[in-house]
């Protein structure tokens, strides 16, 4: 019942989100591209902040490497979009299926340490290792891909349907997710590891799982975010983005996954209305998480989320 | 009990076939010892109460059975397999489950989600993530039939926040039941209930399949009798009694300790 109303709430606002665009300008249009491929990053958090219970402050690293991967192999090896996106998603999920061996044996605020450390390692990677990711200056020119389609992905109509359908497919993959056993396990874990463990789970399986997925839906987005941008540089994997994802997700809603879509489109927004008047943006960001702990802790979805007794 | 005790009780090529065989079980906490040189032998189908004063080591005790706790010496068998070294939830696939005296369920899911995620406990499935979990009709089946055994089948869609303390304690069984166990340890199951919950809780252990092994403790001696016609009693870490229920209410040392008589 309400998980056919959350799919309808879904696919309704793609469709309206589709039919919209075309009557966009250039400016909301991209920035509504922007907002379909940062939910995909949003949501692919909250498998692990709002289901698992695990508050992973490093996310952008798995975003980063994949983008990173997009930006050289389609700038300096030339190579194609399916070749960029298995690559993308390839080096997150190991980097996640590394980093998680690391971080999933702390819990709680080590597990924010933990994940925020490994996220700085790949940052210093970005920062640092200058002869593959050019540094500082990053990797300009990224192509917008080319598909056997009758429409070039170049113009930025096509290329927002695009990240849409990347976005719906996400959304449609981990909705299917978390309403599955697994998933069902992943939320018993966030209440109660010591009752999951007398069930016979070995939860540190499920949350390594839980993490490595996680992680590859973070390079999902991460490959369409190299596209999106044509630009991949060390601030795409440093502390800030994963911050705001953490927020995007705190802010729609923990454990909703349309919440954290709705989160990102909201930060998207306010960032680029905000910018254009202030410098201090993150005082801002700061001002809405405050006031979302204090009037929304459950997020905005959540407060609107009745629960039946 | 010494080892040759138990031998003699229950004779040497029954020893392999006891549901769940303590020997020389200890745990200490630093200076302490809050649990000290455990012998215990139980059959299977046995129904065993763990009694004792507060701070004994009963609970201490289950949870070194169950694993949420590592032994600081001796060995844990059950059915023959020694689980001293083993992971908790390998246990738990042996057929071992547990209940908790302060209850610990998963409170904002739902009264199905909860029994759900015991039933799939040791199944395949609890890896699968492409199907919703309202597919599993096998799943579904066994979640129902746990809740209808404990009388909580009209409560499944609410939230275990909401319910009652005596309903969380029924769900306590409930999810135990769910994962099908061989051998079930229950932490004072009737914690917290008012006399007729008790006596409510009390028919429905009465109630349950006589093959699985139960070991139950229970702070109310007469509750533990209701239940169980074989009684262990624990003080200071260490079995001090074991036997029938009549043995150990005549034992002057039990009756010292623990019936303060």
């Amino acid at each position: 019942m309400t998980s056919r109303r959350a799919l309808l709430a879904g696919l309704g606002t793609a469709l309206v989100a589709g039919m919209v665009a075309p009557l966009l300008s250039a400016y909301p249009l991209t920035l509504l591209t922007q907002v379909a491929v940062v939910a995909i990053l949003a949501m692919s958090l909250d498998v692990l902040l709002g289901y698992t219970g695990l508050p992973s402050l490093g996310h952008a690293a798995y975003f980063g490497v994949a983008a990173y991967a997009v930006g050289i192999l389609a700038t300096d090896y030339k190579r194609g979009f399916l070749t960029c996106l298995l690559a993308g998603l390839l080096l997150a999920t190991l980097t996640a299926a590394l980093f998680g061996l690391i971080a999933i044996r702390a819990s709680g605020t080590y597990f924010l340490m933990i994940t925020l450390a490994l996220g700085m390692v790949v940052w210093g990677l970005a920062f640092r290792w200058v002869s593959m990711t050019k540094g500082d200056n990053g990797i300009a020119g990224v192509p917008r891909p080319e598909l056997p389609l009758p429409w070039s992905l170049a113009a930025p109509l096509p290329f927002f349907y695009l990240t849409l359908a990347a976005a719906v497919l996400a959304w449609a993959l981990l909705g299917l997710l978390v309403r599955s056993p697994f998933g069902l396990s992943l939320m018993g874990i966030r209440e109660s590891e010591s009752r999951m463990r007398a069930l016979g789970y070995n939860v540190w399986l499920h949350k390594y799982l839980a993490f490595v997925i996680a992680g590859a839906f973070a390079g999902f987005a991460g490959v369409f975010w190299a596209y999106y941008n044509g630009f991949v540089s060390p601030v795409d994997v440093q502390l800030v983005t994963s911050v705001e994802t953490l927020l995007m997700v705190a802010l729609g809603g923990p454990g909703t996954l349309a919440g954290p879509a709705l989160g990102a489109a909201v930060i998207v927004f306010l960032k680029n209305f905000v910018s254009v008047y202030t410098k201090r943006w993150l005082l801002i960001l700061g001002a809405v998480y405050i006031g979302v702990i204090l009037f929304a802790p459950r997020g905005v979805l959540g407060a609107f989320r009745r629960e039946r007794r | 009990m010494s080892k040759e005790g138990v031998t003699a009780l229950y004779g040497r090529d029954t020893l392999s076939e006891l549901a769940l065989h303590l020997q020389a079980v200890s745990k200490t906490f630093g200076g302490l010892r809050a649990v000290d040189g455990v012998e215990l032998a139980v059959r299977p189908g046995e129904r065993r109460a763990l009694i004792g004063p507060n701070g004994a080591g009963k609970t201490t005790l289950f949870n070194l059975i169950a694993g949420a706790l590592p032994a600081s010496a001796g060995r844990i068998s059950l059915f023959g397999t020694d689980v001293t070294g083993m992971a908790q939830h390998r246990r738990a696939a042996l057929g071992l489950a547990r209940t908790f005296q302060i209850t610990n369920l998963f409170p904002t899911l739902t009264v199905l989600d909860n029994v759900r995620l015991a039933a799939q406990a040791r199944t395949a499935d609890r890896f699968a993530m492409l199907r919703p979990v309202s597919g599993f009709a096998d799943l579904q089946a066994r979640a129902r039939e746990a809740l209808a055994a404990v009388g909580l089948d009209d409560r499944a869609t609410s939230r275990v926040r909401h319910l009652s303390h005596g309903e969380q304690r029924q769900l306590e069984i409930a999810l135990a039941l769910a994962g099908r166990p061989r051998v079930l340890l229950l932490d004072e199951p009737t914690a917290g209930l008012s006399q007729a919950e008790a006596g409510h809780m009390t028919a429905l252990l009465r109630g349950l399949d006589p093959a699985i092994t139960l070991l139950i403790i229970e702070h109310d001696m007469d509750i533990a009798l209701e239940v169980a016609r074989h009684v262990t009693v624990l003080h200071y870490g260490r079995v001090i009694a074991d036997g029938s229920c009549d043995a150990v209410r005549a034992d002057p040392t039990v009756r010292e300790i623990y019936l303060g008589a």
